[in-house]
């Protein structure tokens, strides 16, 4: 049970990285731009990858009516993401720790993967609206509208994964660095879960 | 019947092509010299591709500097460095003006020849590039990170600045030689009370190696000879500097004859160590001078000359061991040092023969004291003690030599028209190749440094003919690209250039390309009349002078909407680019401008002057087109009558 307690300690501080790392990257390429101008969401905000990158995407998205990136007092999930994610490290690493004293049934490990699972979802499902917002709510004195084939106004959505064509930027919207933690970091939480699982079987 | 006619003009014309493309063969074929087979392959860089060399060739009279492509022979850019350029508004601005600066006054044009690459160790290193002003005596250093003109300093006591702008190879000094020796000071006399009169000055320019600013050391006061070209020793060499007379004659008047007279004129060898450390100890004397110092600030984006009050004379016969002469053939051009710095070449352009000296054995003789005289106490080193060989026949009108660093010298020839190939130490001539026609400079990227980059030779050529469609009376001059890097030359490439391609000097593209800088930040914008946000555009009225407080951000200017000028007023727009990407400049215009148009790179705050003339409502507008909204990039100034009473106000977007 110590092994799948320090398990759990590490996938749980994995999260961490999300401090430090973005969740989620979106660049954005044009005939224009062949270095791409690119953002980076962390969970803390929204920044540029270089220097002047947002608001230069900015400056571009004002000709079809696009609201500027949001600033981090303007999204209240900067503010909640960070102290959701601070909570679940807390709780991933008492779980670890009490788990590693046999304080704790290994199933703990389990339930707060399936904790973190939900809020993950919630998370994506957030992002999503607010990149439909972002994408959908336009200025209705834009500069440019333009249409779809079939008469509808044109859209501006990124893609919550992959890429997109969209007039003429290339889109790519991909899971960044921090991503990465928190998968790696849930997944050893699983695995903490069986390990724990196969030690209580051999002291049973 | 109309018909008819027609069918027999178009014979006409088609016979003439034939017989034009006939004419073109026949001369193709003799034209072309050491052609490459695959030549087209060679210099081939295929779209979105970059050159491996940034080649700086100097504008001669269009008084600027160009950027090039090697081997596409591509034209990058055009830095005005001397000369007014209404494409961008340099020397135009307010910003821009003080650069041209003089002690003459506003001189918006000069005669611009040898560009030299900075160096740390004898190599390129890439930080600036410096180039002398001919006419009126000037030295430029344009920043390789801005490419910009940073810095123009003007030489006092000098005339023809044309044994310029070569550099030392730690940059510690740029170096600038007169041509034309004058009264030192300037006075009223007669001119031919020349002999023995006149002097010639011999600039040492020290470089600071942070801020690359200049700063004249001293001026060595020499005999009034015409000094026409120099070169810095190098490696074993360091430490002296070496230039070329003509004219030991002292002719005052027709000098194509006169001043060929003597069987042989003199390098100058310098010791500038000797005469630094004479300095440095409070040698030399102070005279009053006047001359010009300007400078551009990163940061205001503004230039700003001082006049500067007394320059530091050295006479050489105050610091024994300092100058020495070397008898050369005939009236020298070129001097070149080779990148061992063992050996001195003296291009003697009426003699058949190239003559070169050994710079241990001048050493030797100089301690031996091996004299064969002296010139206004200067002694005068044996010519067959110094000798290190002669090129015979080599061909006609040698002008100048470049090195391969792979033991290999390349001098033009004038007269014969050619490229001669020679092997230092053997001296025998390796391969000739034609150039079309009658060359100047030959360049090596890296060729004055102790490491030569030498894969290509360009030729700069005076005289074009017929190498390109004809254009009337005035025609293009040229660079030829030869390979190098075989046995033979094989020429790849020619191009026509800016004004006269005088002299060059290049450098492989990795060494500065990264460097280039793509916008200037906002938040490092220290220009007084700055608006960086909306909130700080306004327009203020000082006496008759109105001074516009603006920016610009794709697509509009802010104000762009003012009322309140009058007819009279002199009208400051002081635009600030507030964009911060790469590549989006905005240009400003407004109609009846005495001047010019300006260009505005992101971040940078530059003035254009309007003094209007005529009541009315008057439109400006952006010049670059610089979106997709760059035509509504416009905005209006209503100018009353000058006794009317209406209040300044502005605004943007209000209805």
């Amino acid at each position: 049970m110590k092994k799948a307690g320090i398990i759990m300690i590490i996938g749980s501080l994995l999260l961490l990285g999300l401090f430090k790392f973005p969740l989620w990257n979106i660049m954005l390429g044009a005939p224009q731009y062949p270095d791409p101008l690119g953002m980076d969401i962390y969970i803390q905000g929204i920044e540029g990858v270089e220097e002047f990158d947002i608001q230069n995407i900015d400056g571009l998205n004002h000709y079809i009516g696009m609201k500027t990136i949001p600033k981090v007092e303007e999204m209240w999930e900067f503010e909640v993401f960070p102290m959701v994610i601070g909570i679940m490290v807390a709780l991933g690493v008492i779980i670890g720790v009490l788990g590693f004293f046999g304080k704790l049934s290994y199933k703990w490990f389990l339930g707060w993967f399936v904790l973190m699972s939900i809020l993950g979802i919630l998370g994506m499902y957030d992002f999503n609206l607010w990149l439909i917002e972002y994408g959908t709510d336009l200025d209705p004195k834009a500069i440019m509208k333009l249409e779809n084939l079939d008469g509808t106004p044109m859209t501006y959505k990124p893609p919550l994964i992959g890429y997109q064509k969209m007039l003429n930027f290339d889109v790519d919207s991909w899971p960044g660095a921090g991503a990465y933690m928190i998968f790696f970091g849930m997944l050893l939480t699983v695995v903490a879960f069986f390990v724990g699982k196969s030690a209580s079987k051999k002291v049973a | 019947m109309k018909k008819s006619i027609n069918i027999l003009f178009f014979l006409a014309i088609a016979a003439g092509l034939v017989s034009c493309n006939n004419g073109n063969d026949q001369r193709g074929t003799k034209g072309q010299g050491g052609l490459a087979s695959n030549a087209a392959e060679r210099v081939y860089v295929a779209p979105g591709e970059h050159d491996e060399y940034y080649a700086f060739m100097s504008g001669g009279f269009s008084g600027q500097l160009s950027v090039y492509g090697l081997p596409s022979g591509r034209m990058l850019k055009v830095l005005p460095v001397f000369s007014q350029n209404p494409e961008n508004g340099y020397g135009y601005t307010e910003e821009t003006k003080p650069m041209l600066n003089t002690s003459y006054g506003f001189v918006p044009w000069d005669d611009s020849h040898h560009p030299d690459i900075s160096q740390t160790n004898g190599e390129l290193d890439g930080r600036w590039i410096f180039i002398n002003g001919n006419n009126t005596p000037r030295i430029a250093r344009i920043g390789l990170q801005n490419f910009k003109t940073e810095e123009i300093i003007e030489i006092p006591n000098s005339a023809g600045n044309h044994s310029s702008s070569f550099i030392t190879e730690n940059t510690e000094y740029v170096v600038a030689g007169t041509r034309f020796s004058v009264p030192i000071p300037q006075k009223d006399m007669p001119i031919n009370e020349y002999k023995g009169n006149f002097k010639g000055s011999l600039t040492f320019i020290s470089v600071d190696q942070e801020t690359g600013r200049m700063g004249i050391k001293f001026q060595l006061i020499m005999p009034g000879f015409n000094y026409d070209l120099s070169h810095p020793g190098r490696d074993k060499s360091h430490g002296w500097f070496f230039f070329t007379t003509y004219n030991t004659e002292e002719a005052h008047s027709l000098l194509e004859v006169n001043a060929s007279q003597n069987d042989k004129d003199f390098i100058a060898a310098i010791n500038w160590k000797v005469i630094e450390e004479y300095v440095n100890n409070g040698g030399g004397k102070m005279v009053p001078a006047n001359y010009a110092h300007n400078v551009l600030d990163e940061h205001t984006h503004t230039a700003t000359s001082t006049m500067l009050k007394e320059v530091l004379t050295v006479n050489p016969m105050d610091v024994p061991g300092a100058v020495y002469f070397l008898p050369t053939p005939k009236s020298p051009h070129g001097c070149d040092v080779d990148p061992s710095g063992e050996y001195i070449i003296g291009n003697g352009k009426l003699s058949a023969d190239l003559t070169v000296h050994s710079f241990t054995k001048m050493l030797d003789a100089i301690e031996n004291k091996k004299f064969d005289g002296e010139a206004y106490g200067i002694p005068i080193l044996k010519f067959e003690d110094i000798l290190a060989g002669v090129v015979k026949q080599p061909g006609l009108g040698p002008l100048h030599t470049e090195f391969d660093g792979k033991g290999n010298a390349y001098t033009t020839f004038f007269i014969s028209s050619e490229v001669v190939k020679w092997k230092v130490g053997t001296w025998e001539v390796l391969d000739r190749q034609p150039v079309f026609y009658s060359v100047g400079h030959g360049m090596i990227p890296g060729g004055n440094s102790r490491k030569p980059f030498g894969k290509y030779f360009v030729a700069l050529n005076k005289i074009t003919k017929d190498r390109y469609l004809p254009t009337g009376p005035e025609l293009t001059q040229s660079a030829q690209l030869f390979d190098i890097s075989g046995d033979k030359m094989e020429l790849l490439l020619d191009f026509p250039t800016i004004g006269e391609p005088h002299y060059a000097a290049a450098i492989p593209a990795e060494l500065i390309a990264k460097n280039s800088r793509k916008i200037f930040k906002l938040a490092e914008n220290k220009h007084p009349y700055a608006a960086l946000n909306d909130s700080e555009t306004k327009v203020v009225r000082d006496g008759n002078e109105v001074h516009i407080y603006m920016n610009m951000i794709r697509s509009h200017f802010s104000p762009d909407n003012i009322e309140g000028v009058k007819v009279g007023d002199k009208v400051y727009f002081h635009i600030t680019n507030l964009e911060q990407d790469f590549d989006v400049p905005h240009g400003f215009a407004v109609i009846g401008a005495n001047n010019a148009e300006m260009l505005i790179v992101p971040g940078a705050t530059e003035t254009l002057v309007w003094e209007p003339k005529q009541v009315g409502v008057w439109p400006f507008y952006c010049t670059d087109f610089c979106s997709a909204l760059h035509q509504e990039m416009q905005g209006y100034v209503r100018v009353s009558p000058a006794d009317s009473n209406i209040e300044l106000s502005w605004s943007l977007g209000e209805d």
